[in-house]
């Protein structure tokens, strides 16, 4: 619906809509400018923007403290593992729903999506509990399996509304040509739906990336991803703002990065098929 | 080979019998068309007989072997749908190949049946692109060439030229009669376009609410109609139905007459023009005569008969007499 | 429209995601429920016993439950209602030939991959921190006392920063379904004289319907668990101003470890859960239908 407008009326809409969207981005801004302060530059008043004193020491000395490379190898795996297995559980669930759509096929959804509404902390001691019992605590594997199981509902959600769009015919066509469920799944439905799957993924990653309840329950030190090291972080450095924002930055960045750039398939995947 | 025999095939969702139980043979290398009216039932029977939808009893053998409960890719049929159904990430190599890579066949051997298809359908240039750079009548083409590499049992044709333009239509029409013509293969061809049935078939099946109304030949069923279902369905325009006196003067409840079996000039049937339809090699004129109602007549291309004229018309040709069930007397 | 045995590999299909879900859910919700019937204590392990409805009424009792529901229903519905609206309006500007929209998009989404943790904290010190933060300096600034946010207004503050997270997921579905809407109809409404106004309110508002519902659906799911967001501001207080029903349970599990209450609780936002999820598909379930 993209109208001329008068010249004037385009400037007017391009300032406020440049404002709207700084001010909504200003946090992360200052966030990442604080990161790079000396630690009284950061909490002077009044706040200094072009005046500060610019530092790399934050990011060294937060480098040099934690072990940053582990929490973020661990963050990386969680976050991949558990949605590439939520994919091979869920890619099957979705290609049944999808193209075999029984009188129930709605409701399944809606309770799948519903597992979600339950509180996580409704359910913590149990869970804690179990997962103790398996010897899961501390794992990246427990980790792996909470989080993909967590996740589940939505994958399979978005994988249906992906899938729907694809017309039955052709998977029938699949089949007179003599190709076997795996086949007509493998060769046909993944490719067609690739740029679907690519979304669910993306969407996936991040979900798992900034969870930050489970994997600080369900780790201590070996397992612990980005979520975790920020939680430790924050509590007994107490006022060191530019440490702080420099760890800060540190567990977002990589996310963000992958955000921005695969910003046209995550927003598609964002709609989770509500607009065509 | 393709002989396709069903016998007492039944077909309901739920509660609702979509076909209530055919028996019907097609032989080898026939060129049958089902033919209805929409929802008659005709597609779900062709996709009976692919075995994309189960039968709910009765029983499906393709050369003298019960295929009822196979699976579709065992049954050794191709199908051409309405949609093309191309895959849209392959290639038309990839795509005419496809089937043939299923039956694990070597890459040599696909190789040479894809070029040879490619030949016969005047693909070759294509072969490179994407079903999404192609038109309509070229997808189409793929979607035929994807069924024949395989030489299957018979052909399966799923409104195939319902998506197409009405020029391009009339070739691709002839293009698939030529095929059926060379290959002497099997093919079935779902359509509710009655000249499409009444141009290509061998063998016509009229389907209505799920029921057979009459098989037979396209000229049997248009100089013969069992019923008045297939005598107004076949022939275009419809036949005109006479009821009352003037069907009890033939000694019947309704009379049928063709609109290119009735003359302008003497007769004993006058009436006014209503709408006239000049199309330079025929004119159709509706004509409203007393006693009767409204007929359509096929009249030559160069007559002046014009809105509101008095004509007189006369029957020349076969009156179809029908009963008060309307069966064929 | 399909065969018997494709309907038997759909079964078998579905099944893995069925029976994983009805585990995840089932078995610690029947230790939940076990133990929300049990006295557990871990400060007193030589008690155990059933305690019937004890660990339920003692909820039930508790004024400070009363304000964690509500502040549970607040957090949820204020946020709905501050993102919604929000994005809808930034949606309908973003949506006008804007120089640089893509950078400008990009600048949108920033807060949504920003993870809850880091989220508050950037907000709770570097902004509303009544010392050093960036508000206090702007309150200064204009010769006002600085407002303390997290102690005055801790429920307040806590939707503020959960609304900042959520606003970019609402502003781009919005956003994503205003694009799609034709311009002819737009088009077709200004030649039948609707004003700016109706144009909004009759064809722009129910076009985007469903990605409204959408919104609020997801919102819904992942606002109803909101925890680590008080867990690093407010701590659930002052005292148990900004105390939502799982961070109560929280604080019944690890500060006064008492599984028996946790668990009790633990059943309750369960039960709160299911009726808003029932009222939310009952309401909007109609929308998602196509």
């Amino acid at each position: 619906m993209a109208r001329a407008l008068s010249p004037r009326r385009q400037l007017i809409t391009t300032i406020a809509a440049w404002s709207v969207a700084l001010l909504i981005f200003f946090p992360v801004l200052w966030m990442i400018l604080t990161s790079f302060k000396t630690e009284p530059s950061a909490v002077a008043m009044p706040p200094e923007f072009l005046s500060a004193d610019w530092t790399l020491e934050n990011y060294a000395e937060v480098w040099a403290r934690s072990d940053y490379p582990r929490f973020f190898w661990n963050s990386v795996v969680i976050s991949v593992g558990s949605t590439l297995l939520g994919l091979v559980v869920a890619v099957p669930a979705a290609w049944a729903m999808a193209f075999v759509p029984g009188r129930r096929t709605k409701d399944l959804l809606m309770w799948m999506l519903s597992t979600k509404m339950m509180p996580a902390v409704a359910v913590m001691i149990p869970l804690y509990l179990l997962f103790q019992r398996l010897g899961l605590i501390d794992t990246k594997f427990g980790l792996v399996i909470a989080l993909m199981l967590m996740n589940l509902p939505i994958i399979v959600w978005m994988l249906y509304t992906y899938f729907k769009e694809i017309p039955g015919e052709i998977l029938e066509a699949a089949r007179m040509d003599g190709a076997s469920l795996w086949n007509e799944i493998v060769h046909v439905l993944t490719p067609m739906a690739l740029p679907g799957i690519a979304s669910t993924m993306l969407l996936n990653i991040i979900l798992a990336w900034n969870e930050a309840f489970w994997t600080i329950v369900l780790t201590t030190t070996k397992a612990a991803p980005l979520s975790a090291f920020i939680a430790s972080f924050s509590a007994p450095q107490g006022l060191f703002y530019a440490k702080l924002s420099a760890a800060s930055a540190m567990a977002i960045l990589p996310i963000l990065i992958l955000g921005w750039f695969s910003q046209k398939q995550l927003v598609r995947g964002l709609t989770f098929g509500a607009v065509k | 080979m393709g002989k396709i025999e069903l016998t007492k095939v039944r077909k309901s969702f739920g509660d609702v019998d979509v076909i209530p139980g055919i028996d019907l043979t097609i032989e080898n290398g026939e060129f049958v068309v089902f033919v209805g009216p929409s929802g008659c039932g005709k597609s779900t029977l062709l996709r009976l007989i692919a075995g994309l939808e189960d039968t709910t009893s009765g029983t499906i053998e393709i050369d003298g072997k019960d295929a009822t409960n196979l699976p579709p890719a065992k049954r050794g049929l191709a199908m051409v749908f309405q949609s093309y159904a191309l895959y849209p990430h392959m290639t038309v190599r990839k795509n005419i190949a496809f089937p043939l890579k299923m039956a694990g066949m070597d890459q040599a051997e696909q190789d040479r049946r894809v070029e040879r298809a490619a030949k016969v359908l005047n693909l070759a240039t294509y072969l490179d692109r994407r079903p999404g750079q192609l038109s309509g009548g070229q997808r189409q083409r793929v979607a035929i060439g994807r069924a024949i590499v395989r030489e299957p049992a018979a052909f399966l044709f799923d409104e195939p030229l319902s998506n197409l333009d009405a020029a391009l239509r009339v070739g691709m029409r002839q293009e698939i009669s030529e095929l059926h013509q060379s290959l002497k293969t099997t093919m079935i061809y779902v359509t509710h376009d009655q000249v499409e049935a009444m141009t290509m078939a061998d063998k016509i099946v009229v389907l209505n609410a799920g029921r057979i109304e009459q098989v037979g030949a396209p000229l049997e069923l248009y100089n013969h109609p069992r019923n008045l279902f297939v005598a107004c369905f076949i022939g275009s325009p419809k036949m005109n139905v006479i009821e009352g006196a003037e069907a009890a003067k033939h000694n019947a409840h309704s009379i049928g007459i063709r609109p290119e079996h009735i003359t302008v000039g003497d007769g004993p049937w006058e009436g006014v023009v209503g709408l006239s339809e000049h199309l330079g090699s025929d004119s159709f004129l509706k004509v409203a005569v007393e006693g009767i109602g409204t007929l359509t007549v096929r009249a030559p291309g160069e007559i002046h008969a014009h809105h509101g004229d008095r004509i007189r018309l006369a029957p020349a040709g076969k009156i179809h007499r029908f009963d008060a069930q309307g069966l064929a007397l | 429209m399909s065969t018997q045995s494709s309907r038997l590999a759909a079964r078998m299909m579905v099944a893995p995601s069925v029976v994983l879900l009805l585990i995840w859910m089932i078995v610690p919700l029947a230790m939940t429920l076990y133990y929300s019937f049990r006295f557990y204590r871990l400060l007193s392990p030589d008690r155990t016993g059933w305690t019937g409805f004890t660990n339920y009424l003692w909820f039930f009792n508790s004024p400070d439950f009363w304000l964690a529901l509500w502040n549970t229903l607040a957090l949820v519905g204020g946020v709905l209602v501050i993102t919604v609206t929000l994005g809808i309006l930034i949606a309908l500007l973003i949506d006008q030939p804007v120089k640089g929209q893509g950078l400008l998009r990009i600048l949108v989404i920033a807060p949504f991959f920003v993870m809850p943790p880091v989220a508050a904290s950037i907000w709770e010190n570097l902004f509303m921190h009544p010392q050093n933060g960036l508000f206090a300096a702007v309150a200064r600034g204009f010769g006002a006392q600085p407002i303390l946010f997290l102690e005055q207004y801790p429920m307040l503050s806590v939707i503020g920063i959960v609304s900042w997270e959520w606003l970019p997921f609402a502003t781009l579905i919005l956003l994503t379904a205003l694009q799609s809407l034709s311009s002819e109809q737009l088009e077709a409404a200004e030649m039948d004289g609707a004003s700016a106004f109706s144009r909004f309110r009759y064809i722009i508002l129910p076009h985007m319907t469903r990605a409204i519902t959408v919104v609020i659906l997801i919102q819904t799911i992942f606002l109803l668990g909101i925890f680590g967001e008080i867990f690093t501001t407010t701590q659930g207080g002052p005292g148990s101003a900004s105390t939502t029903l799982p961070y109560m349970i929280f604080k019944q599990a690890i500060a006064a470890k008492d599984i028996g209450r946790a668990a009790a609780g633990g059943i309750i936002a369960v039960i709160l859960a299911n009726i808003v999820a029932y009222f939310l598909m009952r309401g909007l379930g109609r929308n998602l239908e196509n």
